[in-house]
């Protein structure tokens, strides 16, 4: 058993940091990807018609129904066979959104949901149109009710964002594993990886509550 | 319709609303079978009945907040909700509703205030958006709207720091700033604390006296006794009987209406006009 080893960490610094900046850029951006199409996605299923509802019924279905790690296997390995070749960024980005949007779809979709109905039928009564309410009225309202659930779903992303290095994306569970398994300083690379998860959901959960207080503000 | 059916109410090319034969089920449940009901220029007509009589249903079909399945609703002469061709009905569009409808005005039982804009931004929300005005005129409107529900301090408070009773006035305030014809209330005291109630009832009955024409499904019978032009009694989707204030409340002859009112009576939480005795 080897001696406890900072310096394998203080070594690498260069590389964790660069694994750090992928991790969070990927996650940035499949928050970015899950939260445009699921905002699309709920939009759709509020106005559209059924047969397109049911396709997005389905596949919401199929994304919180598969593990990630199943579907980015898909995406990056099948992929090819089907005419899509994705480097391993762009797949594990690419993957992370899609999987995401499923599970944003679901929460824009139940905060819609929240809102009482006569909200909208005074909006009609009114004389708004269909898309002033929801514009006006529905997601204004919706948003406020959904930051809770939305800060934990980017919370969670953070986390799954781990998933990419098995299709190779050099992220930080990728560069402190790889340092680990050369060393073999796996209590301290670990160690090390559960600190930057860590600072990554503070932020993400603090970021959270300010939002939260701030578009709750009229309801206190 | 029978019993006190007596004094019959304006000619038809004078009704704001008239209601023809409404019919309306949910699955093997009718909730109205065969509504009729005409209401002029400055009437008010209130709507009673014991809960799961169809009234509020009657008065969401008379603003396109619910389908039927047979019978006509016209304001103003045109059919809402639906449009004829070819003889066939089909259900019309949402802009062909509002069209209809633009001159409806309709205040909740929940009051539906958007939570996320304050008073003043309730108001305005539709001069601006379905009138088109400017943010100038807009805001001079709702604020003039607000005074005349006696809530233009409490302009930039939100919906959540209000009173039931203000934020119905609030409500009120909001229908009123788009220069309906016709206001509809739809048990627009239930939700309220019994103190805030009165404070409503007020500027309703402030609208009456300017001559607004309302329509009110109520439990408030002191209001329907003082205000109304006409009572409604309906009873299991039907109109069973309607008339003055009076004849309804002192002669009632029909014995659901009877039993109905009874149960006022003994809570003792109604008082007509010019009555000094309880009715028998």
């Amino acid at each position: 058993m080897q001696q406890f080893d900072p310096t394998v960490i203080t070594h690498n610094l260069p590389q964790i940091a660069s694994g750090f900046g992928i991790t969070l850029g990927t996650w940035v951006a499949g928050v970015a990807i899950g939260v445009a199409v699921g905002f699309l996605i709920s939009i759709v299923q509020l106005v559209g018609p059924r047969w397109l509802r049911a396709i997005l019924r389905a596949y919401i279905e199929l994304l919180r129904g598969t593990p990630f790690l199943l579907q980015l296997f898909l995406l990056y390995y099948g992929g090819p066979s089907l005419g899509i070749t994705l480097g391993p960024l762009t797949a594990g980005t690419l993957g992370l959104g899609i999987y995401a949007s499923a599970y944003f779809a679901e929460i824009f979709r139940t905060g819609f949901r929240s809102i009482p109905p006569g909200h909208v039928e005074a909006a009609a009564c009114l004389g708004l149109t269909r898309w002033q309410t929801i514009v006006r009225i529905q997601v204004p309202q919706m948003l406020v009710l959904i930051a809770p659930a939305l800060t934990n779903m980017v919370i969670v992303l953070s986390k799954e964002t781990a998933v990419l290095s098995i299709v190779t994306v050099p992220e930080l569970t990728f560069v402190l594993t790889a340092i680990g398994s050369a060393t073999f300083a796996f209590v301290e690379t670990l160690l090390a990886l559960s600190v930057c998860y860590l600072v990554l959901v503070e932020l993400a959960s603090r970021a959270g509550m300010w939002a939260e207080s701030r578009v709750a503000r009229f309801l206190a | 319709m029978n019993s006190v059916a007596a004094s019959s109410s304006a000619s038809t090319d004078r009704a704001l609303i008239e209601v023809r034969g409404l019919r309306k089920a949910y699955g093997e449940t009718e909730v109205l079978r065969g509504i009729d009901l005409q209401i002029a220029k400055s009437e008010v007509v209130c709507v009673i009945g014991p809960s799961g009589s169809g009234k509020s249903t009657l008065l969401r079909c008379m603003a396109a907040l619910e389908t039927y399945d047979q019978g006509d609703v016209l304001i103003e002469g045109e059919l809402l909700g639906y449009v004829e061709r070819g003889g066939k009905r089909a259900r019309a569009t949402p802009g062909e509703i509002n069209r209809v409808r633009r001159n409806v005005g309709m205040v909740f039982q929940q009051f539906n205030l958007w939570p996320h804009m304050t008073a003043l931004g309730n108001v305005m929300e539709a001069l601006l958006r379905t009138r088109g005005l400017p943010g100038g005129q807009a805001r001079t409107r709702a604020m003039a709207m607000l005074e005349t529900v006696g809530l233009a301090h409490k302009a930039d408070a939100y919906p959540a720091k209000l009173s039931g009773g203000q934020q119905q006035r609030v409500a009120i305030a909001r229908a009123l700033a788009m220069e309906p014809h016709i206001m509809l209330f739809d048990e627009p005291t239930s939700a309220l604390d019994p103190e805030l109630v009165g404070e409503v009832l007020q500027v309703m009955r402030q609208l009456a006296h300017d001559g607004m024409t309302m329509a009110v499904v109520t439990h408030e019978m002191g209001f329907a006794a003082q205000v109304a032009d006409k009572v409604v009694f309906i009873d299991q989707g039907r109109i069973a009987a309607q008339g003055r204030p009076d004849e309804v409340f002192h002669d009632a002859q029909q014995p659901r209406l009877r039993q109905f009112l009874q149960n006022y009576l003994d809570r003792n939480a109604f008082w007509s006009r010019g009555a000094q005795e309880r009715p028998a």
